[in-house]
């Protein structure tokens, strides 16, 4: 059996010597020996406190108002009201007052909250039509049939914006006033930009106007049921924040995860004073524009304030899973230390 | 099946030779063969059946067609065509080039051509189309292309060699022998007008037997296996032959003795199929859970929602609707029954295959050969096989015969044996026809020889003339050894090359060529080898008219019939007979004797005298010829190699160690194959005891297993209750080591084999098997191979693999759970039917140790992170249900998650985030808004920084305990793994350390294996000059034949002594010769067996 090397013939077929195809590729398999693991726990237990630390801090450092005014004060009248469905068309007007200890400073942002209020049912969600928010002429004035039962009025004509989603938005509005020591004045709040970018230019759009008015181009369709006015009147103050492109529509939209949650309904506007540091301390009311009705599914409906950090909104949970997990890994660590001290530090388990 | 059915139906084989018509009537089975399963018709239909027949597809499928109910449907329909559609094509692809392959393998085998006797001439025909009782002619070198009756050869007496190398791997020469009455049916004309019937067994998978009668002309003529021709075999030494083809096709016995194809599974894959039923009675309750959740918060809460969200109109209840909702719910959650992971493991497994096709370690530069995988889903079996059938010749061993060293005259000639390439090779210039394939390591012969040392000229000279090796001379100075056996053939060439040319012979003479001399002896008598003697001699008178005896054999025997004036010279020679035994060489012993001319004839006279007798002549004669060699002079021994593979002993140490236990399977005669176990350390001497399991009967099988079994668990019975009697070397040992070193080996013998696979005594076999460290099985049939393995996989769960180079190896390879074949021999037909193919046996370790155990690893840890994963991912909209009214909605957008992890194992995070960004680009929701109303979740979320916040503290606490388990049992319980890996790290430390590699030593009991292995030699042919071509006999025979009488009447002699030994078969056992070692015991029974196979 000679050796046949140098010919080119059988060493073709010779597999390459490159590290992936001789899987000799550099490899990383720690030993884990007490020297590495028992410092390394001490040091991430190290880290999730000081992380939770300063979540912590931070978040004590944030405020938030929550008032729930399905009942309150003067509402009451109005929730009692709603619950009639004749007077739906009758508008009520109530006002709660509360109180701010604290000021609130830096960036306030306005929510409503809705409880209970399940956004998040299958047959819910999918009761819409993209295309015809998008602006799609043909699906304006012919929806896709999720949107049944809110597809057609009983005249025939289609509905926009289509589907159980749009019907049920939030209708109520909001005057936030501050108590001056001389009287009362309103709270500016700003009703733009409270969308993400990609809905505001590029989910939602409204059909292509050209030379038409919004309503001339939404003319054969019908509003959806529960809806009071056209979806090219929702705002009367801004004809840019019509249509489609309406903040309000677009948040609402946007559906919720879970049954319980809050919707950006305005944020503060900073340019005069006192509101320049943010919300001063003092007695605020507002003014509500008492439409939704939530007793047919025991809901509470609620405004929020509060001021956010750079994690985002007040939340307790963070800071309190870090110290939680780094106390934790401390236990665990100096449990693994008494047990390698006890049992493993000479390494005689290592001998044969 | 078909063919099977056909096979119980037929009682019994009708052929009539030239007859189509009467043929036709039995509608048996033509040549052509089929192992594909499909043709392009039929692909599509019977593939896609099979393919929906697998669980995983029919699961995807009812998805499917749950999605296509837009009431329940929670996820779009292509989520679950597109996998499914691509595991469909993968699949038929795989399964298409598989089949065609083996179409195209079909198509080769069937399109050779073969020469039919067909209206009156010769003609070519492809062999598909040769059919049962037409009449073929084969020339030299050709494959027999069915199973057919021998009818005349270019040979005398209808003689013809064959090689069955295919068939049982054996690859010496065999005889057969067409009747007498058919065997001068040499031309055409004769042979088209006969018109024989021949009446047989039905077709069978025996390849050693054959019964059947020729009717012919109103005569009846017995017909055995010696008469046929089997598919498979090679025609050699015979120009032509013809032939009546009796089976065809897939009756024939080589293709009766493949096993059938059956797709081969891995116990991964068992796991994973109980795991995903398990896991889909999981989805079921799950379903049912979250289905009686929707019931009832339809009923108390959702009720009070309709305002916002009326019912539909087929929402008659909410029970009906809790019904529905079951329905999307098992949709939503289907990722958790891990289907994809079919395509996964397919796709890692495809790459470990990649890496064993890629390893240079095991890739054979001579012949340039790779390994390569051949299936790709068997790799992680690789690392849980326990026990390793192996096939000997090719496999173990090169099956080439090395003269390697010699003993002359009490010096050792070996040279630099164990490291050749040190050592330049002998110079054998001086000799023009001297086998330049021939190397030999210790100049200082070639120096005795020219020095013209008589005592070495005479151990040559021996070599030269003491054989029965046919030599062909196809051109001057080109000569060819016909040898019977291997070992025969290293000696003659040896002597070839050291000057003593064994060129022509005659029945009466030997010519040599000795140192460049002619001379012709005249060959007076061959005193034949069978395995009683364990020698063989031949008288001659030399030229100058001395007669001298020359004899070979086993060292027991020789010395046994040694002058005294030897005496000295056999210590000696003893002592290098030991060490060559020692290093796992064969050994003979060679001895001469010079004869008185006037004792000599008296003796001839004796010996003619005794050879005509009918009663006893086979006694008489083996009386005759104890007598002449006895006082003979010893002149040396000779060692050969049975050349092993390249670190055959090594892996096999290696693969012990790794508690993996080898069976030999061997169609080799039974000291052969124990000779094998001892040089590659699969027998040594310091067993305990080696089980020679050889009876004939049930009963005595029975018999030897149970006392095998009873000494077995007796002595470590007794042995640990500590009684024993201190009777052998270990007794000093403690008891609990005797229990632990005891080590037992079991050799059981072919026709044993049979009746110990029978239903009765499969149990205390493999309870015995197991009990022993080595287990060797000889002359095994190939289907008893399969059977050997069929049983050991049966009762003892273990995986089994099967490693083999020919084609009597296919069905062993075909039935264990993995199979290897060795390529780069002759004979591709166990590569095809194998699993994994390499070169060389010791490439064995590297797959099994290395690719089997990191392909189990990782397969391992991929299955974990795969559940972990389907879990995760899937149990959160199992929460969500809790939160969305059970309505079945999805909580975070995870389908095209799905379809990417069939798509890709590795780098999925990367690939989802591209993904992610991509699904909710501007542009794609630009295209289609319905479809993907995600657009800028991705975006917004991510940068929310308490998205990421969270992530890290789950990836903290998700790691965290796993590291605690980790490091508390690498810390307290370590294992082996660890602590080498510690032991590494410390060396590293260190530095560089010397290693000491354990050697693997052979042990040293003198094993004259050649003489052991050898079968009685074509020295009758010889003598009767049968085999002599006519042309050859009769230019060169002497007028006064003396040996004429004789001659004549050796087929007659063979047929008698056939008849006398298989009928004193059972009563013969009583001449055993005396000898401590069970093994030799056997050996008489073993003569028998051989006798009947010449």
């Amino acid at each position: 059996m000679g050796k046949v090397k140098g010919k080119p013939g059988p060493l073709a077929r010779r597999p390459d010597n490159s590290a992936f195809k001789q899987q000799r590729l550099p490899a990383w398999s720690p030993m884990l020996t007490a020297n590495t693991v028992l410092p390394f726990f001490y040091f991430m237990a190290l880290i999730c406190l000081l992380l939770g630390v300063w979540l912590l801090l931070t978040v004590q450092n944030t405020q938030e108002m929550k008032l729930d005014y399905t009942e309150a004060e003067t509402c009451n009248k109005c929730f009692e009201m709603r619950k009639n469905v004749s007077n739906a068309n009758e508008t009520c007007i109530c006002t709660v007052n509360f109180r701010i200890d604290k000021p609130f400073e830096g960036d306030v942002f306005f929510y409503y909250g809705l409880r209970n209020f399940h956004q998040n049912l299958r047959r819910y969600m999918d009761s819409r039509d993209d295309g015809q928010t998008v602006g799609r002429k043909k699906n304006l004035k012919d929806p896709s049939s999720y949107c049944e039962p809110f597809l057609k009025d009983p005249s025939g004509r289609p509905i926009a914006p289509c589907g159980a989603v749009a019907n049920s938005i939030f209708n109520d509005s909001f005057t936030l006033r501050y108590h001056y020591s001389n009287g009362i004045g309103e709270v500016p709040l700003l009703r733009e930009g409270l969308t993400w970018y990609t809905d505001k230019y590029i989910k939602f759009r409204n059909p292509t106007t050209d030379n038409l008015t919004l309503a001339q181009v939404f003319e054969g369709t019908a509003p959806p049921p529960y809806w009071q006015k056209p979806v090219y009147k929702l705002d009367p103050s801004n004809p840019m924040n019509n249509g489609f492109i309406n903040d309000d529509f677009i948040v609402w939209m946007r559906e919720a995860a879970f049954p319980n949650f809050k919707k950006l309904y305005g944020i503060l506007f900073r340019n005069d004073n006192p509101f320049t540091k943010g919300l001063p301390a003092g007695n605020y009311s507002i003014d509500i524009s008492y439409n939704f009705p939530v007793q047919y599914f025991r809901g509470r409906k609620e405004v929020v304030l509060t001021t956010v950090t750079w994690f985002g909104g007040q939340n307790h949970f963070l800071p309190i899973a870090y110290l939680v997990t780094s106390s934790l890994i401390l236990l665990t660590a100096v449990v693994l230390t008494v047990v390698w001290w006890k049992f493993g530090k000479d390494g005689k388990n290592m001998k044969e | 099946s078909l063919c099977s059915q056909q096979m119980l139906l037929e009682k019994e084989r009708r052929v009539k030779a030239n007859a189509w018509d009467y043929n036709d009537r039995f509608s048996y089975a033509d040549n052509r063969i089929k192992t594909s399963k499909y043709n392009i018709f039929t692909f599509l239909p019977i593939n896609l059946f099979e393919q929906f027949q697998r669980v995983a597809n029919a699961y995807f499928s009812v998805l499917l067609i749950l999605q296509l109910i837009p009431e329940i449907s929670s996820l779009s329909w292509f989520t679950t065509i597109v996998p499914l559609v691509f595991v469909l094509v993968i699949t038929a692809v795989k399964d298409a080039t598989d089949d065609y392959f083996r179409y195209k393998s079909d198509q080769q085998v069937n399109n050779r051509q073969s020469q039919v006797l067909i209206r009156g001439s010769l003609q070519n025909e492809k062999w598909m189309n040769v059919r049962v009782g037409d009449i073929i002619k084969l020339e030299n070198n050709q494959f027999v292309a069915a199973d057919i009756l021998l009818l005349c050869s270019s040979e005398p007496y209808g003689l013809c060699y064959v090689e069955t190398a295919e068939l049982d791997g054996e690859t010496n020469l065999k005889v057969r022998q067409a009747l007498t009455v058919t065997s001068d049916l040499g031309d055409i004309s004769k042979l088209m007008d006969f018109d024989g019937e021949v009446i047989c067994e039905p077709p069978n998978n025996k390849l050693d037997r054959f019964t059947g009668t020729l009717y012919w002309k109103g005569n009846k003529y017995p017909l055995d296996n010696e008469k046929m021709l089997l598919r498979g075999c090679v025609l050699r030494n015979t120009e032509w032959c013809f032939g009546m083809v009796i089976f065809a096709g897939s009756q024939t016995k080589l293709m009766q003795n493949c096993g059938r194809t059956k797709l081969k599974r891995t116990s991964i894959d068992k796991l994973m199929n109980t795991l995903v039923l398990w896991i889909f009675a999981f989805l079921i309750c799950m379903g049912v859970v979250l289905a009686i959740g929707h019931t009832i918060w339809e009923t108390y809460v959702g009720t009070n929602f309709r305002v916002f969200l009326p019912w539909d109109t087929f929402q008659i209840s909410a029970v009906f609707s809790g019904f529905l909702t079951f329905w999307s719910y098992i949709i939503i959650l289907n990722t958790v029954v891990p289907i994809s992971l079919y395509v996964s493991v397919e796709v890692l497994r495809l790459g470990h295959s990649y890496f064993i096709n890629w390893d240079r370690k095991m890739y054979h530069s001579p012949m340039g050969t790779a390994a390569e995988a051949r299936t790709t889903t068997l790799n992680e079996e690789l690392g849980q096989v326990e026990f390793i059938f192996s096939d000997k010749t090719g496999t173990l061993t090169q099956n080439i015969m090395v003269f390697s060293k010699c003993s002359i005259n009490g010096q050792m000639y070996a040279g630099a044996f164990m490291c050749p390439q040190k050592t330049a090779c002998v110079d054998f210039s001086f000799n023009p026809l001297c086998d330049r394939r021939f190397k030999f390591f210790d100049s200082s012969l070639v120096e005795a020889i020219k020095m013209e040392d008589p005592a070495v000229q005479e151990f040559f000279r021996l070599l030269a003339l003491c054989h029965t090796v046919m030599p062909e001379e196809k051109s001057e100075g080109n000569l060819v050894y016909q040898a019977q056996s291997p070992d025969e053939g290293a000696l003659v060439t040896a002597a070839r090359n050291f000057g003593f040319v064994f060129r022509a012979r005659t029945p009466e003479t030997v010519t040599l060529c000795e140192m460049g001399r002619t001379v012709t002896y005249q060959l007076l008598a061959i005193l034949d080898f069978n395995n009683v003697r364990k020698r063989m001699s031949v008288i001659v008178r030399s030229p100058e008219g001395q007669i001298k005896l020359y004899s070979k054999g086993a060292d027991t025997i020789i010395f046994e019939r040694l002058d005294p004036s030897s005496e000295n010279l056999m210590y000696t020679t003893s002592e290098h007979l030991s060490e060559f035994a020692g290093e796992g060489l064969r050994t003979l012993a060679l001895a001469y004797k010079d004869l008185d001319e006037d004792y000599f004839k008296v003796w001839m006279k004796r010996l003619l005298f005794a050879s005509t007798v009918i009663e006893n002549r086979e006694d008489q004669l083996a009386v005759l010829y104890d007598e002449i060699e006895l006082g003979m002079k010893l002149l040396g021994a000779t060692a050969i190699e049975d050349k092993l593979q390249e670190g055959v002993p090594e892996t096999i140490a290696c693969l012990n160690l790794a508690d993996i236990k080898i069976w030999v399977l061997t169609g080799d005669k039974l000291e052969t194959a124990m000779n094998i176990g001892y040089s590659c350390n699969m027998l040594r001497d310091d067993m305990n005891e080696v089980f020679v399991i050889s009876g004939h009967s049930l009963q005595d099988v029975q018999q030897q297993l149970r006392s095998a079994k009873e000494h077995i668990l007796g002595l470590s019975r007794v042995s640990s209750a500590g009684h024993v009697e201190k009777t052998d070397a270990f007794a000093d040992d403690s008891v609990f080591e005797e229990a632990i070193i005891a080590e037992y080996a079991l050799v059981i013998n072919g026709h044993s084999l049979a009746h110990v696979l029978e239903p009765q005594l499969e149990h205390i076999l493999l309870d015995l098997a197991c009990l022993c460290k080595t287990v060797i099985c000889c002359r095994v049939t190939p289907m008893q191979k399969a059977q050997v393995v069929e049983l050991v996989k049966r009762h003892k769960r273990a995986v089994t693999l099967a490693i083999g180079d020919g084609a009597n190896d296919v069905s062993m390879i075909k039935t264990a759970h993995i199979g290897v074949g060795i390529s780069g021999q002759e004979g591709m037909q166990a590569v095809l039917a194998s699993d994994y193919s390499f070169a060389q046996f010791r490439y064995l370790q590297r797959l099994l140790l290395v690719h089997g155990r990191w392909s189990y690893f990782r397969m391992c840890n991929f299955l974990g992170y795969f559940f972990y994963k389907n879990f995760a991912f899937t149990l959160v909209h199992f929460w969500y249900g809790f939160f969305c009214g059970f309505s079945a909605q999805i909580g975070l957008d995870t389908h095209y998650w799905t379809a990417v992890n069939h798509l890709f194992i590795w780098g999925s995070l990367m690939v989802y985030f591209a993904i992610l960004f991509a699904m909710q680009s501007d542009g794609l929701f630009g295209i289609f808004p319905s479809s993907f109303p995600f657009i800028g979740t991705a975006r917004n979320c991510l940068s929310e920084k308490s998205v990421w916040l969270v992530v890290l503290l789950t990836t903290v606490v998700c790691v965290m305990p796993g590291l605690v388990v980790r490091f508390l049992r690498v810390d307290l319980f370590p294992t082996l793994t660890d602590k080498v890996r510690r032991l590494q790290q410390s060396r590293k430390k260190q530095g560089p350390q010397e290693q000491n590699l354990r050697r693997v030593r052979r042990t040293s009991s003198r094993r004259s294996a050649y003489a052991f292995s050898h079968q009685q030699g074509f020295g009758e042919l010889i003598t009767s000059g049968k085999n002599i071509r006519r042309s050859t006999v009769s230019s060169l025979c002497s007028p006064e034949r003396i040996a004429q009488s004789h001659s004549s009447s050796w087929i007659e002699n063979m047929l008698k002594r056939k008849n006398e030994v298989s009928c004193a078969s059972p009563e013969s056992e009583g001449g055993a010769p005396k000898s401590g070692n069970r093994a030799i015991q056997t050996r008489s029974k073993k003569s028998t067996q051989t006798e009947l196979d010449i």
